[in-house]
C-alpha cells in the first residue's frame, strides 16, 4: 500500500494545484495529508449531496416550464463556454494533458452524476442574469420565449451527450490503468468538473480573470443588496442560491500562484467575518428591550405616542452607558480598592450626625450614611493611586466626568445627523396633497378606535386643506387677534418671571432654614425647593394651555408655541435653581474659610494639649468622626441634584397616578350614576401628552448631565427611574389613556426634540464646566482636595506618570502660540463648511426653482399646444365651411370662387384649386371630407391621428395635449 | 439561542436572513405568527418547502392588518398569485418590506404598487379616488375627491401625462417627511 498512497498523494498535488479554484478555498491551501484526512469524511457527505442533487434534478425535470427554460438558457451559455474551452485546449497543449489526467481520475459512478451537478450549478448561475432581465420584461412575456427555448434545449442536450461520450472513452482508458486512485479521487473530481477547463486559473488570461473577478464581486454585491430588491421571495431565494454557488465555485479560481493562498485566506476570513456579523446582529436585536411593548402601544396609539417610548428607550440606552462609565471606573474601584468606610474623616459620618445617620428621613434626603458613601463626590479620597492595580482614582474621576459629557454630545449629534438624513428634505409645501394622500395613513395602527380617530383626522385634514386651497383664510378682526396674542405673550412672560422669582425666593429661604438646622422645620419647609419646582413644572404648562386658547393659532403652530413656552419655563427654572445654588456655593466657601481657620486652631490646641500632657508618648489617635471638617460644597450640589431628581420622579409618577389613573377610574365608574356622560363629556379620559412627556424627559436628562460630576450615582438613579417609568407609563397609557383625536406628525418633530436635547446638554454642561474650572475644590473632601483647581489632576499625571519629554511636548503644545492658530484653523474650517453647506442649499433651492419653472413651462406649452390644436380645428372647420361655400360658389360661378381663394391662406389649397380649376367640384369634395371629419377623431382617438393640425415643433407632446384638448373644449 | 428548532434548516434560515431584513429570531417569530393563523394548515416542518397558502381572509384578519384600509391591496401586492393568498415566503417578504430596516426606495416601490389599484403601473385618477375613499371612509364629497385628485396629479405629475408613474411617485415620496415612519409595521 505505501506505493499506492504515494501515487495518490502525487496526484493530489497535481490536482490540488490545478483545481484549487474549484475546490473549497480552504482545502486549496491546506497541506496535502491534511486534505487526505478530510477526504474520507467528505466523501460520505458528497455522496449524500449527490443523492440530493439527483433528487433535485428529478424534481426539476418533473417541474414546469420555468426549470426548462432555465436549463435552456444555461445550455446556450454552456455551448459558448465549451467553444472557448476548446480554444484554450488548442493553445495550451501541455495543459490539456494534465487535464486528461484529471479526467481520468473521475470515478465511474461519479461520472453521470457529476454532469448532472454541472448542469445544475450552471443553470443556477444562468437564472441569476436572467432574473434581472425578467424583472424588466415582466412575467407575461415569458410564455412565448419559453417554448422556443425548450426546443433549443432538446438540440443542446443531444450535443451534450456527444461530449459526454467522448469523455467516457477517455475515461475508460485510464480507468484500467489506475483503478485504485479513482476511489480516492472521487470527491475531488466531484467538486471540480472536468468539462470546465476554463476554470483553471492557469488557463485563464488576465483579462478573463479580471472579468471573472468582476463577476464574482458583482454577485457578492448582489447577495448583499438582495434584501433591498423589490422581487418576490421565491425569486430572491433562487437568486441567492445561485449567486452563492457561483461565488463558491469561482472565487477560488481567482488567486494565482502565491497570491492564491492569500486570496483564499482573505475569502475565508471574509466569510467568517460575515457570519460573525450576522450573529452579532442577531444578538444585538435580541438585546433590544421592550420591542413588543412598544409595538402594542404603536398599534393602539399610532406612531406619535410610540415615538415617545422609542425616545425613552433610546435615553435608557444612553444612561446605561453613562452608568457603566461611572459605575465601572469610579464607584466600584473606590468601593473595592479605596480606603474603607471610617478610615479617614471624609469617609465617616461626623459625631454630631451619628445618632440620626441611619434614620429613613435622613437617608431619604441623602444625608447620613448616604452622604458619606460612594454616591457622592465628598467620599472620594485624594490618594493618587489606589489598590494593587495602582488605579489613578482622581484622574479617573475627572476623565469620566469629561467622558460622560463628550459621549453624550457625540451620541446626540450623531443621532441628529442620522435623523436629518432619514427625514427627507421635505419642509416645503409643494406636495401637500400628495403627502396627505399617500403618507397620512399610519400602517402601525392596529386598533379599531385609533383607526376611527385616524380616519376622522385624515378627513378633517383634507377638508381643511381644501378650504385653505379654495380661499385663503378670512381674517375676521386682525387687530383683535393681534391684541390677544400680545396679551397672551405678556401673560406667559409674567408667568415665567413669577415662577423664576418663586424659585429664587424659595431657594434663598431654604438656605436660611439650612443654617438654622433641618430638624427645626417641617417636612414641607425642608422639601420646599423641589416641590415648588415640580409643581411649577406641572401647573404652568396647563396655564399656558389656557392662555394659548386666546391666540387662535392653527393647532400645529399652537403646539410649537406651547412647546417653546414650556421649554422656556423649564430652562428658566433650572437656571434660577443653578444661580441660587451658586449663591449657596459661595456661602459654603465662606464657611469653609472659617472652618479652615478653626481647624488650624483646633489642631494647634490639640497638639499643645498632647505636648503638655506627655510629650514622649505615642501621638494620640483621634476618631475620624470627631475631626472637624469643611462644608464640602460639591457634595451639597450633588445632593441637591439627587433630591431634585427624586422629587421630580415622584411628581411625575404621582401625576400619572392621579391625573390619569384616578381620573380614568372615576370617569369609568361614576359614569353609571352621573347626570351627564362623563366619558364623552367634560372630564373624559386623558390623552397621552407626547410633547410634555418628551420635554420632561429632556430636562430630567439635563439635570443628570449637570449633576453627574458631583454625584456619581445620578446615572444609576436615572436608569432606575427610566426603567420604572417605561413600565409604569406603558401600563398607564394602555389602561387609562385614549388615542389622540388630532394626531400630529411624529417624525417631523423628531429632530426638533433632539435639537432641544442638544441645547439642554449644552446649557447643562455650561454651569458644570464653570464650577469645575473656576471654583477651587474643597480642602478636605473629594478626589481633588488639596489642589488649586480640579483640572490640575491632568497636569499632575503628566508630570509624574509620563516621561519628561511628553509633558514638555504637552506644555509646548498648550502654549498660546500654538493654541491660538489651532483655534483659528478650527474657526476657518467651520466657516468654510458652513459656507459650502450654504451654497449647497442655495443650489438646491435653485434647482428646485428650475424644476418648478420647467414644470410650469411644460404645462404652459401643453396649454399652448392645445390651444393651437383648437385653433387648427377651428380653421379646419372654417375651411370646411368655406369649401362648402366654395362648392356652392363653384356651382354658381367661377369668379366668386377665386375671390374666396384670396381669403383662404392655405397655399396648398390655393395651388390645388389653381390647378384643378377645370373640374372644381370633384377635388373640392375630396378636400372637404377630411376637413369635416378631422374634429371627430381628434376628440376620441387622438393616438392614431397623424394630424394636419399638429405643429412640427411639438412632436413629443402629442400625448399630454390629447388630454388637454377635450378639457379645453369643455370650458 | 436554542438550536432546537426543526422548522427550518440552517441554510434556509441563512437564506431568509439574506433575503429579508429579519434576524433569525424574528423569522422564527414570524413563522409562529404565520402558523397561528391556521395551525391546522401550516406544518411545523418547512425543511422540504411544503406548498402551503393561507387565504386572504386569514391574512387580513391579523391585528396588524385588520384596521388598515389598504389591507387587501397589501395582501394582493405581496402574494405570488396576486389574489391575497400568501405563502410563508410572501408573508416574510411582506413584513420585511414593511419593517423598520427596509430602505426608502424599496418601501416606495411597494407603496406604489399598493396604491396602484388596477395594476397598470400608473397611479391614475381612479386609483387616487379609491385611495381617498379608503382613507376617509367615503366621507368626502365627490367634488372634494375630484379636487384632491386633481391637486395630487397637479403636484406630483412631472411628465404631465395625467397620471403618476413610479418615478413621479418616488420623486414625491422621498421628500415626504413621515413616509418612513408611517409605512412600516412592527411585528
Amino acid at each position: 500500500m505505501p506505493r499506492d498512497s504515494l501515487i495518490t498523494s502525487e496526484n493530489d498535488i497535481d490536482i490540488g494545484l490545478e483545481f484549487a479554484g474549484d475546490e473549497d478555498e480552504v482545502s486549496s491551501f491546506q497541506e496535502e495529508h491534511e486534505r487526505e484526512r478530510h477526504r474520507a469524511k467528505r466523501r460520505d457527505g458528497d455522496r449524500e449531496k449527490k443523492k440530493r442533487r439527483k433528487g433535485r434534478r428529478r424534481r426539476a425535470s418533473r417541474a414546469g416550464e420555468r426549470e426548462d427554460e432555465l436549463q435552456a438558457r444555461h445550455e446556450k451559455r454552456e455551448a459558448g463556454r465549451r467553444k472557448r474551452a476548446k480554444n484554450y485546449q488548442e493553445s495550451e497543449g501541455r495543459e490539456r494533458d494534465e487535464e486528461e489526467q484529471a479526467q481520468i481520475k473521475t470515478g465511474k459512478t461519479a461520472k453521470t452524476k457529476k454532469n448532472i451537478k454541472n448542469e445544475k450549478t450552471r443553470k443556477v448561475e444562468q437564472e441569476e442574469g436572467e432574473a434581472e432581465e425578467r424583472n424588466a420584461k415582466g412575467k407575461k412575456k415569458h410564455g412565448s420565449a419559453k417554448k422556443e427555448e425548450k426546443d433549443e434545449d432538446g438540440g443542446k442536450c443531444a450535443a451534450k451527450e456527444k461530449t459526454q461520450e467522448v469523455k467516457k472513452k477517455k475515461h475508460k482508458r485510464v480507468v484500467e490503468t489506475s483503478s485504485e486512485q479513482e476511489t480516492s479521487e472521487e470527491d475531488v473530481n466531484e467538486e471540480e468538473d472536468s468539462e470546465e477547463k476554463e476554470l483553471r486559473p492557469e488557463s485563464l488570461s488576465p483579462e478573463e480573470l479580471e472579468k471573472l473577478k468582476e463577476a464574482v464581486d458583482e454577485r457578492k454585491k448582489l447577495i448583499q443588496g438582495l434584501r433591498g430588491k423589490p422581487w418576490s421571495m421565491k425569486k430572491k431565494l433562487v437568486t441567492l442560491r445561485e449567486s452563492q454557488e457561483f461565488v463558491e465555485k469561482y472565487e477560488g479560481a481567482l488567486g494565482k500562484g502565491k497570491g492564491r493562498k492569500l486570496y483564499a485566506y482573505k475569502v475565508m476570513m471574509a466569510k467568517k467575518w460575515m457570519k460573525f456579523q450576522r450573529d452579532f446582529e442577531n444578538f444585538k436585536t435580541a438585546c433590544i428591550p421592550w420591542e413588543m411593548k412598544i409595538k402594542e402601544i404603536e398599534s393602539h396609539f399610532g406612531s406619535s405616542v410610540a415615538s415617545y417610548f422609542i425616545f425613552l428607550r433610546w435615553m435608557y440606552g444612553i444612561n446605561m452607558i453613562l452608568f457603566g462609565l461611572t459605575f465601572g471606573l469610579v464607584m466600584v474601584p473606590e468601593a473595592l480598592m479605596g480606603r474603607p468606610y471610617g478610615s479617614i474623616p471624609r469617609k465617616t459620618v461626623p459625631r454630631a450626625e451619628e445618632a440620626s445617620a441611619m434614620d429613613f428621613a435622613v437617608l431619604w434626603d441623602f444625608g447620613g450614611y448616604a452622604q458619606y458613601s460612594v454616591l457622592f463626590y465628598g467620599y472620594y479620597n485624594n490618594q493618587r493611586a489606589i489598590g494593587w492595580l495602582k488605579f489613578r482614582m482622581p484622574l479617573s474621576y475627572f476623565l469620566v466626568g469629561v467622558g460622560t459629557v463628550a459621549y453624550s454630545y457625540m451620541v446626540v449629534i450623531r443621532t441628529m445627523a442620522r435623523n436629518a438624513n432619514e427625514s427627507g428634505v421635505g419642509d416645503d409645501n409643494s406636495f401637500n396633497f400628495s403627502w396627505k394622500t399617500f403618507t397620512s395613513w399610519d400602517y402601525l395602527i392596529g386598533n379599531p378606535e385609533t383607526a376611527d380617530n385616524k380616519f376622522a383626522s385624515i378627513t378633517t385634514s383634507f377638508k381643511e386643506a381644501i378650504l385653505e386651497e379654495q380661499e385663503s383664510r378670512k381674517d375676521d378682526n386682525i387687530h383683535l387677534t393681534r391684541f390677544l396674542r400680545v396679551l397672551a405673550n405678556f401673560l406667559v412672560l409674567c408667568c415665567l418671571a413669577g415662577s423664576g422669582y418663586l424659585i429664587y425666593f424659595v431657594v434663598r429661604r431654604s438656605q436660611k432654614f439650612a443654617l438654622d438646622g433641618l430638624d427645626t422645620h417641617t417636612w414641607w419647609e425642608r422639601n420646599e425647593v423641589n416641590m415648588v419646582m415640580s409643581l411649577l413644572g406641572m401647573f404652568c404648562p396647563m396655564l399656558f394651555d389656557v392662555i394659548s386658547a386666546l391666540e387662535n393659532y392653527h393647532p400645529r403652530v399652537a403646539l410649537q408655541w406651547q412647546l417653546g413656552r414650556i421649554f422656556a419655563l423649564f430652562l428658566g427654572n433650572l437656571y434660577t435653581f443653578i444661580i441660587a445654588l451658586m449663591d449657596e456655593i459661595n456661602l459654603k466657601r465662606e464657611e469653609e474659610k472659617i472652618v479652615k481657620f478653626n481647624i488650624t486652631t483646633w489642631e494647634a490646641s490639640l497638639y499643645n494639649s498632647t505636648v503638655s500632657e506627655n510629650s514622649t508618648g505615642p501621638p494620640i489617635t483621634i476618631q475620624p468622626a470627631d475631626v472637624p471638617r469643611g462644608p464640602c460644597w460639591e457634595t451639597m450640589v450633588g445632593q441637591e441634584f439627587v433630591r431634585l431628581i427624586i422629587s421630580d420622579t415622584m411628581t411625575t409618577y404621582i401625576t400619572l397616578l392621579i391625573g390619569d389613573f384616578l381620573r380614568a377610574v372615576l370617569v369609568r365608574f361614576l359614569n353609571y350614576c352621573w347626570c351627564w356622560d362623563l366619558e364623552a363629556g367634560f372630564p373624559s379620559y386623558s390623552e397621552f401628552d407626547v410633547s410634555g412627556n418628551v420635554l420632561g424627559l429632556i430636562f430630567n436628562q439635563g439635570m443628570i448631565w449637570m449633576g453627574a460630576f458631583y454625584a456619581p450615582c445620578l446615572p444609576a438613579l436615572n436608569v432606575l427611574r427610566l426603567h420604572v417609568s417605561m413600565y409604569l407609563q406603558c401600563w398607564a397609557v394602555m389602561c387609562c389613556n385614549v388615542p389622540q383625536e388630532r394626531v400630529f406628525k411624529a417624525s417631523g418633530s423628531n429632530n426638533f426634540y433632539m435639537a432641544m436635547l442638544l441645547v439642554i446638554l449644552f446649557l447643562s454642561t455650561l454651569p458644570a464646566i464653570y464650577t469645575i474650572v473656576t471654583i477651587p475644590p474643597s480642602f478636605d473632601c473629594g478626589p481633588f482636595s488639596g489642589k488649586k483647581r480640579m483640572f490640575d489632576v491632568i497636569q499632575e499625571t503628566l508630570e509624574s506618570d509620563f516621561p519628561a519629554w511628553f509633558s514638555k511636548v504637552f506644555s509646548s503644545a498648550s502654549n498660546p502660540g500654538l493654541v491660538l492658530p489651532f483655534i483659528l484653523l478650527m474657526v476657518l474650517a467651520i466657516y468654510y463648511l458652513q459656507s459650502t453647506s450654504k451654497s449647497y442649499k442655495e443650489a438646491n433651492v435653485e434647482l428646485k426653482k428650475k424644476l418648478q419653472t420647467q414644470n410650469e413651462e411644460n404645462k404652459k406649452k401643453n396649454k399652448r399646444a392645445a390651444l393651437k390644436a383648437q385653433m387648427d380645428l377651428e380653421e379646419a372647420r372654417k375651411a370646411a365651411s368655406q369649401t362648402a361655400e366654395q362648392q356652392k360658389n363653384n356651382n354658381a360661378s367661377l369668379q366668386d370662387q377665386e375671390a374666396d381663394e384670396e381669403e383662404n391662406h392655405s397655399s396648398s389649397q390655393r395651388l390645388y384649386h389653381g390647378k384643378n380649376r377645370r373640374n372644381p367640384p370633384a377635388p373640392v369634395r375630396e378636400q372637404g371630407l377630411p376637413a369635416t371629419r378631422a374634429p371627430v377623431p381628434r376628440n376620441y382617438h387622438h393616438g392614431n391621428h397623424g394630424a394636419p393640425g399638429y405643429l412640427p415643433g411639438f412632436p413629443r407632446q402629442s400625448e399630454p395635449r390629447m388630454h388637454r384638448v377635450p378639457s379645453l373644449q369643455r370650458h | 439561542m436554542g438550536n432546537k428548532q426543526t422548522i427550518f434548516t440552517a441554510q434556509q434560515l441563512d437564506a431568509y436572513q439574506d433575503c429579508t431584513y429579519f434576524t433569525r429570531k424574528e423569522i422564527l417569530r414570524l413563522f409562529d405568527r404565520y402558523r397561528d393563523l391556521a395551525p391546522q394548515l401550516v406544518p411545523l416542518d418547512y425543511t422540504n418547502h411544503p406548498d402551503v397558502k393561507l387565504p386572504y381572509e386569514l391574512i387580513g384578519s391579523m391585528p396588524e392588518l385588520k384596521d388598515n384600509p389598504f389591507r387587501q391591496r397589501i395582501a394582493e401586492v405581496f402574494s405570488e398569485d396576486g389574489e391575497g393568498n400568501m405563502t410563508l415566503d410572501d408573508f416574510l417578504d411582506m413584513f420585511s418590506v414593511l419593517s423598520e430596516m427596509a430602505p426608502r426606495d424599496l418601501k416606495a416601490s411597494y407603496a406604489f404598487k399598493i396604491y396602484d389599484f388596477n395594476n397598470d403601473d400608473f397611479i391614475c385618477k381612479s386609483d387616487l379616488e379609491k385611495t381617498l375613499n379608503r382613507l376617509t371612509r367615503n366621507e368626502l364629497t365627490e367634488d372634494e375627491v375630484r379636487m384632491v385628485c386633481e391637486k395630487v396629479i397637479d403636484e406630483a405629475d412631472l411628465d404631465n401625462d395625467g397620471r403618476l408613474s413610479l418615478e413621479d411617485f418616488q420623486h414625491m415620496i422621498v421628500r415626504a417627511p413621515d413616509f418612513l415612519s408611517t409605512f412600516h409595521i412592527r411585528i
